[in-house]
């Protein structure tokens, strides 16, 4: 038996040009499967069905989102620091004359709802090998998360998994994973978010290309044999042959990833990076040969051969547009000069991984795919990769944003007593989203190379890049969903400018972002609305803060049913910082330092923990953003971090001065006296959000050099305490006393608890 | 005494870095004529004497505890006393 007599070739679709095909079915609008007859000027064929269909779905085209991010493009500063920016596999800064940083955050939400463990493990796979495509060395992994109510039952299917997954493939492959941030909100219930990141190091020679340049060079695919993974999509072209087969699970949407394997292609990638003996390269991710082939035929020469039957295969009976679509995990595209494609193949074998010449780089304008001598794929390259439809999708804001606004929560009731306020403060630190997540990180690797300096449950991971000269980065993970729900403009500014003070706190100078946008369906006007506003946020803050975005993703259709999720810009921001022995760490310092907060508090409690934990209320007008007060913060932080002139410092966030003093006691082994400045309202001074606000500890004898710093750039700081390691926990004079083994009790330990493990 | 085999198996479908390890490792043992390795796990239950509706309740174990049926089959196989 023949497997490849039922094919539908080029000639068969020329010659069959009415032939009912599944645009529909594969996700393709009318007018879209219109234009591909008009590009081709016949019929495609099953094959370009579903290289289209990929393609030019929001995942790959992003269709709905282009035209909104461009703002990126246009805002974005300009730095010479920037070596490779958007529309590159991930964006690359200059860290000095040699070195180079590249990261990126993706997503990986739907697969890891479906099966949380190797949809979270394939989200990181994915995102290192973005890395490695880049011409780096991964260096490290982080991950952003949320999840729907901690006590639904379903979130204790969610969870585990997902950690087990992060921490499995992560731990595997030997790259420690830094931080991150979990949430819970009812809102992602059906619909988990989990946004990995990778960075990677690299000499600044060997910057990598996806250019399939270079007429005759050789198309080596690396890695892992293709399987039906992730095939779920294209499986209505399933040919009656195959069907007849009767096997019930034989086109899983689930893909399975083997960090083991992922090790090897970075070994060997580098290898082959290092010796030059590669002229491009690009990942295999979310549409498989499919995408890479398209984007680096479009990126280079234009044109290229490719002949299907030579691709590894794990299972047996794969049709033409299987293979094209499969997104079977640890493979890697490469362009190489066809004098040194032996010796990459040697190479490749000596490591233990498979790599096989499937085709050739033509100048012949068409990316062109022949099945055991039959074509079956014959189009523009650019057609699939760059010139996908563009939607300008309708936007209307939110008939509610009115009454949003006015239902504030600064009118909530609030606990008044000292008693109360004392109960208060021990509520919210066991609560899901501000209690201690140690149950999720200790399943990582947070070590290995040793080269962290800072991993969680710092405000930003810190990764020493030199032994030599000491010089690191910091990378911070944050968003928050409910002020970007209440006001998505400045809620993404808020997530951005929280990403850019935990770099800062640190003592590291913010100089890169990366964002990856999770949202509900483009299809909402109302959703649209809400991520046009949270673009034009990020974009705007960015110029302002003089960094620029290099990339990351996005995420829409982020919904169950009708109600989609709050709209979550997840904001990763990259600092470097010269010394990391120099860098400022979370804690209280010795006896005897001074307590200082940085900052202004108001009375700013709307889309606040506090609101949630206590009311379930969601409404008003979020925080202020100053981002001009973020650049002299950040400023300050970093010049205070080269004089050693601060014992720790710690952002303060969701939970307010409350959470920070909280996270600092129980972090540091020490207590706190804290008196609150005159006047000001106990409740509000420790529940407050209010950005821009730093928790600083001061060496004694450094206090005046660190109030004279302040003062000479604006910044308002406030005494108030001293660190004290006799006082057991934290002591509020004339309010209340709270014991380290109180804090303990109500923080510690609840994940596992709630989760019933 | 009922006893109850439950064998669980990746969908064939599935990737098994386990299998694929295993088939990897088999030439350095001189075998060089297998095709493919898929490995899976075996649980056997013993029932109580008395119990009743062993298979349903086998089922209930192997579906919702030992398998994930996103990714996993299973087979059950009961064994009289």
């Amino acid at each position: 038996m023949s497997q490849y007599v039922a094919v539908d070739t080029v000639g068969v679709a020329t010659a069959t040009p009415d032939e009912k095909q599944p645009w529909a079915e594969l996700g393709l609008k009318e007018d879209e499967y219109q234009r591909i007859r008009e590009i081709l000027g016949r019929r495609p064929t099953q094959s370009e069905l579903a290289m289209y269909s990929i393609m030019w779905s929001e995942h790959c085209s992003y269709k709905s989102s282009k035209v909104h991010l461009r703002q990126f493009g246009e805002k974005n500063p300009r730095t010479p620091r920037l070596l490779a920016g958007i529309g590159e596999n991930a964006g690359v800064v200059a860290i000095d004359e040699n070195i180079a940083v590249t990261f990126k955050v993706e997503s990986h939400n739907h697969p890891s709802y479906v099966e949380p463990k190797q949809g979270a493990a394939t989200g990181v796979g994915g995102i290192i090998r973005d890395i490695i495509a880049m011409g780096a060395r991964p260096i490290a992994v982080m991950d952003s998360l949320r999840f729907g109510a901690i006590d639904h039952p379903d979130t204790a299917r969610v969870l585990p998994g997902v950690v087990d997954g992060i921490g499995h493939y992560g731990n595997c492959v030997g790259l420690p994973n830094i931080g991150g941030e979990t949430y819970f909100d009812p809102c992602y219930q059906g619909n988990p978010l989990v946004n990995a990141l990778s960075v990677g190091v690299m000499p600044r020679s060997r910057l990598q290309s996806m250019q399939a340049s270079g007429t005759g060079n050789i198309v080596i695919l690396l890695g892992a044999k293709t399987g039906r993974d992730g095939i779920g999509g294209v499986s209505v072209l399933a040919s009656a042959t195959f069907s007849e087969t009767g096997e019930d699970d034989a086109r899983p949407s689930v893909q399975v990833g083997d960090p083991f394997t992922e090790k090897l292609l970075i070994e060997v990638c580098l290898e082959l990076f290092d010796a030059q003996l590669v002229v491009g390269v690009q990942d295999l991710g979310g549409a498989g040969l499919t995408c890479a082939l398209s984007e680096t035929a479009a990126a280079g020469d234009g044109g290229m051969h490719v002949d299907l039957e030579l691709v590894p295969l794990r299972a047996k009976g794969m049709e033409p547009h299987d293979i094209l679509a499969s997104e079977s995990q640890e493979r890697m595209l490469l362009i190489v000069d066809p004098a040194k494609a032996e010796e990459v193949l040697a190479r490749a074998h000596r490591w233990g991984l498979l790599a096989t010449a499937i085709g050739t780089v033509t100048d012949s304008g068409r990316l062109v795919v022949d099945f055991h001598g039959q074509t079956v794929v014959d189009v523009p390259p650019k057609s699939l990769a760059d010139e996908g439809p563009v939607y300008h999708r309708p936007i209307a804001e939110p008939n509610d944003l009115g009454l949003i606004a006015v239902d504030r929560a600064e009118t909530l009731p609030r606990p008044s007593t000292d008693e109360e306020i004392r109960q208060t403060v021990l509520d919210m630190a066991a609560s899901p989203n501000l209690c201690d997540k140690s149950w999720i990180t200790e399943q990582y690797d947070s070590s290995v190379f040793g080269n962290t300096v800072l991993g969680a449950p710092h405000d930003a991971g810190v990764v020493r890049l030199d032994e030599r000269t000491g010089v690191g980065i910091a990378i911070s993970l944050d968003g928050n969903g409910r002020f970007a729900r209440l006001d998505p403009y400045h809620g993404a500014q808020l997530a951005l400018a929280e990403a850019y003070r935990n770099v800062a706190v640190t003592g590291a100078t913010p100089i890169a972002v990366s964002d990856c946008l999770n949202f509900g369906s483009p299809e909402d006007p109302h959703v649209m609305w809400q991520f046009e506003r949270a673009v034009t946020g990020i974009a705007d803050g960015c110029q302002k803060l003089g960094i620029p975005v290099t990339g990351g993703n996005v995420s829409f259709y982020n919904q169950t049913g009708r109600e989609a999720i709050h709209p979550t810009p997840v904001i990763g921001v990259l600092g470097v910082i010269d010394d990391v022995a120099r860098r400022i760490p979370l804690g209280l310092g010795r006896t005897g330092d001074t307590i200082a907060l940085i900052g202004t508090t108001s009375e700013e409690l709307s889309g606040s923990e506090w609101a949630s934990v206590a009311h379930g209320h969601l409404g008003g007008v979020p925080p202020k953003v100053d981002l001009d007060h973020e650049m002299k913060l950040a400023d300050l932080l970093s010049r205070l971090a080269e004089t050693e002139q601060l014992a720790a410092a710690h952002d303060l966030s969701e939970g307010g001065l409350a959470q920070a003093l909280v996270e600092a006691i129980s972090h540091s082994g020490m207590g706190a006296q804290i008196l609150l400045p005159e006047g000001a309202d106990p409740f509000t001074y420790l529940f407050s959000e209010s950005s821009g606000r730093v928790l600083v500890v001061i060496p004694r004898g450094q206090e005046l050099a660190v109030r004279t710093a302040c003062e000479s750039r604006g910044l308002p700081i406030t005494p108030l305490g001293v660190a004290d390691a006799n006082t057991n926990g934290l002591h509020l004079r004339d309010h209340f006393d709270i014991t380290r083994e109180d804090i303990d009790a109500a923080w510690k330990g609840r994940i596992g608890a709630r989760l019933g493990e | 005494m009922a006893r109850v085999v439950v064998d669980v198996m990746l969908k064939s479908e599935i990737l098994d870095p386990q299998g694929e390890a295993v088939l990897g490792a088999l030439p350095r043992l001189g075998v060089t004529e297998v095709a493919s390795v898929r490995i899976g796990k075996r649980v056997e239950i013993e029932f109580d004497e008395n119990a009743q509706n062993v298979e349903e309740q086998s089922r209930v174990i192997a579906d919702q505890l030992l398998a994930n049926p996103v990714i996993e089959s299973f087979a059950i196989s009961i064994e009289a006393a």
